[in-house]
């Protein structure tokens, strides 16, 4: 192979929910094109090869978009770059020789299935408390009938694009799911579909969110900056204003 | 067999109107007592789940990945169809109608197609109604751009991630029907087995993923929205977990296949650049509104493209299809990138792709209006293309950061490298006008089914059929079947039935782990895919399906001898899982390339060598060919081929141009 580099891998093995987790070394020769997850399977293949466990991690699309992948490289979820994603992530952002760690999501309301995956279905629970607009297929009125200037089309775009992968829990110290929540009840809120729920909706799914054992936020802004769409922290204090006028209209 | 379509009969505009005011009903009570097993959560599957909920169906889904949010519709980029005419350009139903027809080649069905484009109109009206955040005109209209094979401007988008909003938004319609109690989600579960009780689907085999158990769900239909199988390629743009597993167990479960063959390679993808690669990245078609695909005129050309001056490029669709250009149907496009690649005009390390380049439009569309909106007067080219920069990062701008991300190269810079790669499947289950599928109780819907496209889908028809499949047709098309099921009680899972296909799925699992060959499940993959791009991909001939068979064959057998299939069947084992994907996939592989060797003519994206005009565009036999080919299986390598023949009645069938 053209152009290789060596690669020292520390990664987290744990073998279900209940086992005691370590950390296991591997050596690895990856091409700088290739993708993170790319070196993984490369790492995999050999493993299989040499008649060992290979390690398991959660990915699909590979694209960037449908937020399966989960992984805390070297301290970070998703790795040392700003605004991707694991499978986004590239080998030539690492130097030859370079020892990379690589550890599960790591949040009690995300218990670890096994190596680096983990169950993310507590984000389902919260959507299913009241991230939706109640309308049964068949109710709608023409599209163009509910006009929505550009500008608030645009922001409620932008907090829709959260992909849901938990990387803002992973990367806050005190495991909180605000800007996960945060960028629903923004996008929902904003737009004249939303209002009917507006009020019931911000307080049911902040009840579900504390449910499943998320943690509280404390303004530390680390999950705006490991987010992989930058969802900005300003959904955060909209969320929070959401849920105050909720609450004094004794919701 | 004899294969009744069920086309209601009446004049074409009025078939779906007449066929839904005299369809069975089922009564509300009734409804709460009947079960639907839904399977795949994309936007056919949760669309339907969903939908299906609200009426009072009882509903359970089942999805492989973690979440029913991660289905691969999440990644389609560009847009979703809609005969709404809101840019007043004369579009109407007639027109998405006839270019999907004419796009797809003339091998799809007139009622069929008619009807999507009837439905086209509300999937728009109801995922605004969602709270979809579709792009919007400052007057808060909402946008419309334009794709491939199209004269008019009816594809409606969010930014170039038009699937995951629309997938979020059923979605959300889905987990609205959990929270409320009437869907059952079953997420990292996968269907492995279809439960048939006296000749009708009732029920599923799906093996926990987390436990490796395998558990029994009874339903008196069921649902495969399970998606496409380009994967049998290895390389394409599809996620890394779609496969053809359930759609393959409905297969040999006795519902017939139709027209496996017909692949769709889109043409603007980014290239291969090593052999490790896993997946390929799709830049989307919206790209080629405002992107020129060209090659240098001289073969073998190693210059920097921005070196290269204008007269010196060969805009070639521009060239050969003047009247749609850039924007002729994904097929065509790809042939044309290949055609000049294997004639020495390819450029990049490879040679084996051709520029899309942005810098026309970047300046003297976007840069020259906002420079006169800003008053701007003989702006030079460097303020054109800041002025124009900003527009296009608009417009496109997740893609452009995906592109750079992936190649190191910035394509506000310099212009894409891109290549055709396999993206979608126009085949899939043969299904009735009702989504039914040859074995009664069980529905194909979205690209699991081979309905819509004939041999080549347009661009933002994906979307558009999923979500018409989910939202607007079953919910109507399966009141035939169950209003005369009101009666079946829940069948026991300790029905024999059950037994028996449980056994089987244990067996073929217990086999895989007992192989313990020395090679990796995705040796075996990648061996295939190569196989199958080189034989069965953009070009085909006799002489290379009849080897592919032969190789397909040989590795197959091989696989059961030498594969090597770690760990075990309890507890979390994603090889296994790809184990029975592959293991699929070898024999799909093999119908694939039976179904491209009997389909002597070349139609949209099913390109025989032997059968092309003087220009190398397609060259159709109707006499012959004007059908659907949907294959019985009937043992091991042992396919039945049966036809469906295809009645034009409102459309004339022509040789397709776009010059």
């Amino acid at each position: 192979m053209a152009n290789t580099m060596n690669i020292n891998l520390k990664v987290w093995r744990q073998h279900n929910e209940n086992a005691q987790g370590h950390f296991e070394e591997h050596k690895v020769q990856a091409s700088p094109d290739m993708s993170f997850l790319e070196m993984f399977d490369v790492l995999n293949e050999q493993l299989i090869e040499d008649g060992k466990d290979p390690i398991a991690f959660d990915h699909d699309c590979r694209e960037g978009i449908c937020g399966m992948c989960s992984m805390v490289i070297n301290g970070r979820p998703h790795g040392p770059k700003g605004g991707v994603t694991t499978c986004q992530l590239h080998m030539r952002s690492f130097k030859e020789g370079d020892t990379v760690v690589v550890e599960p999501w790591r949040a009690n309301a995300f218990p670890v299935i096994k190596d680096l995956s983990v169950n993310r279905s507590a984000f389902d629970r919260i959507i299913a408390s009241g991230g939706y607009v109640s309308v049964n297929t068949g109710n709608a009125v023409d599209a163009n009938s509910i006009l929505i200037p550009k500008e608030v089309a645009d922001t409620a775009f932008e907090a829709a694009t959260c992909i849901g992968c938990g990387a803002c829990v992973s990367a806050c110290k005190n495991a909180s799911a605000m800007l996960f929540v945060g960028a629903k009840v923004t996008q929902l809120s904003m737009l004249p579909q939303g209002q009917a729920e507006r009020e019931s909706r911000v307080v049911a799914m902040v009840d579900q969110m504390d449910a499943e054992g998320f943690g509280a936020c404390t303004n530390t802004g680390a999950c705006a900056a490991e987010c992989p769409k930058e969802i900005p922290l300003s959904v955060i204090a909209n969320l929070n204003r959401e849920y105050y006028k909720a609450k004094l209209n004794g919701k | 067999m004899k294969l009744d379509a069920k086309i209601p009969e009446g004049p074409l505009e009025q078939k779906w109107t007449k066929y839904k005011s005299s369809v069975p009903l089922v009564n509300p009570a009734n409804k709460r007592n009947l079960s639907i097993i839904v399977v795949g959560t994309g936007l056919a599957g949760a669309s339907a789940a969903a939908t299906l909920a609200e009426m009072g169906y009882q509903v359970s889904a089942f999805c492989f990945q973690d979440s029913p949010r991660r289905a691969h519709s999440i990644a389609a980029q560009g847009g979703i169809n809609a005969a709404k005419n809101y840019q007043n350009d004369g579009d109407s139903v007639h027109r998405l109608f006839y270019d999907t027809i004419k796009g797809g080649d003339y091998r799809s069905r007139e009622a069929n197609v008619h009807r999507l484009a009837e439905v086209s109109t509300n999937i728009i009206d109801q995922c605004v109604a969602q709270g979809v955040p579709f792009a919007r005109e400052y007057g808060g209209t909402l946008s419309n751009r334009s794709f491939g094979g199209t004269q008019v401007q009816r594809t409606f988008y969010a930014a170039g991630q038009t699937g995951q909003q629309l997938l979020l938004g059923a979605y959300s319609a889905l987990e609205r029907q959990v929270g409320l109690g009437n869907v059952k989600m079953y997420a990292r579960h996968e269907m492995v087995e279809v439960v048939k009780v006296d000749g009708k689907a009732r029920g599923i085999i799906a093996r926990n993923l987390v436990s490796g158990k395998l558990e029994r769900y009874f339903g008196h239909a069921v649902l495969l929205c399970t998606g496409g199988y380009g994967n049998v390629f290895y390389l394409s743009t599809n996620a890394m977990g779609s496969n053809v597993t359930a759609a393959w167990k409905a297969h040999k479960a006795g519902a017939l296949f139709g027209n496996p063959c017909f692949t769709q390679i889109h043409p603007t993808c980014i290239p291969v650049s090593g052999h490790y690669q896993s997946k390929l990245t799709l830049m989307s078609e919206s790209l080629r509104n405002d992107g020129r695909i060209w090659v240098p005129k001289k073969q073998g050309d190693t210059r920097h493209p921005n070196d290269i001056p204008e007269e010196e490029r060969d805009y070639y669709l521009e060239r050969r299809y003047p009247a749609f250009g850039n924007l002729v149907p994904r097929d065509i496009a790809s042939r044309a990138a290949k055609e000049r690649c294997d004639a020495g005009y390819g450029v990049g390390p490879s040679k084996m792709a051709v520029y899309l380049d942005f810098k026309h439009n970047m300046m003297h569309k976007y840069g020259r209006a906002e420079a006169t909106k800003q008053g701007i007067s003989n702006p030079d080219d460097n303020t054109l293309l800041r002025l124009g920069k900003e527009l296009i990062k608009e417009k496109y701008g997740n893609l452009f950061d995906m592109y750079k991300q992936i190649t190191a190269e910035d394509p506000y810079e310099v212009p894409m490298r891109i290549y055709p790669a396999v993206h979608y499947t126009m085949g899939g289950l043969w299904v009735d006008y009702e989504l039914q599928t040859t074995v009664p109780g069980l529905y194909a819907l979205g690209e699991a089914n081979f309905s819509d496209h004939g041999a080549n889908r347009l661009g933002a028809s994906a979307l558009m059929q999923g979500l018409a499949d989910g939202y607007f047709v079953i919910p109507y098309t399966i009141g035939n079947y169950l209003s005369n099921e009101i009666h079946t009680k829940p069948i026991p899972t300790d029905h024999e039935a059950f037994e028996e296909a449980e056994k089987r799925a244990n067996e073929r699992i217990t086999g895989f782990l007992n192989i313990k060959g020395t090679r990796t499940v995705e040796s075996y993959h990648r061996e295939l895919g190569l196989i199958m791009w080189n034989k069965c991909g953009m070009a085909r001939s006799e002489k290379g399906l009849k080897e592919a068979i032969a190789q397909i064959r040989a590795l197959r057998e091989d696989f059961y001898k030498n594969v090597r299939v770690p760990g075990s069947d309890s507890g979390f084992n994603p090889e296994l899982d790809k184990a029975g994907r592959v293991a699929d996939f070898l024999e799909l592989g093999e119908l694939m390339c039976l179904d491209a060797l009997a389909r002597e003519e070349s139609c949209g994206g099913h390109f025989r060598e032997e059968h092309q005009t003087e220009e190398g565009e397609a060259l159709r036999d109707d006499d012959k060919f004007l059908n659907v080919f949907a294959w019985e299986n009937k043992s091991n390598h042992d396919y039945e081929l049966h036809r469906e023949d295809l009645n034009y009645e409102n459309i004339k069938i022509q040789q397709r141009s776009y010059k």
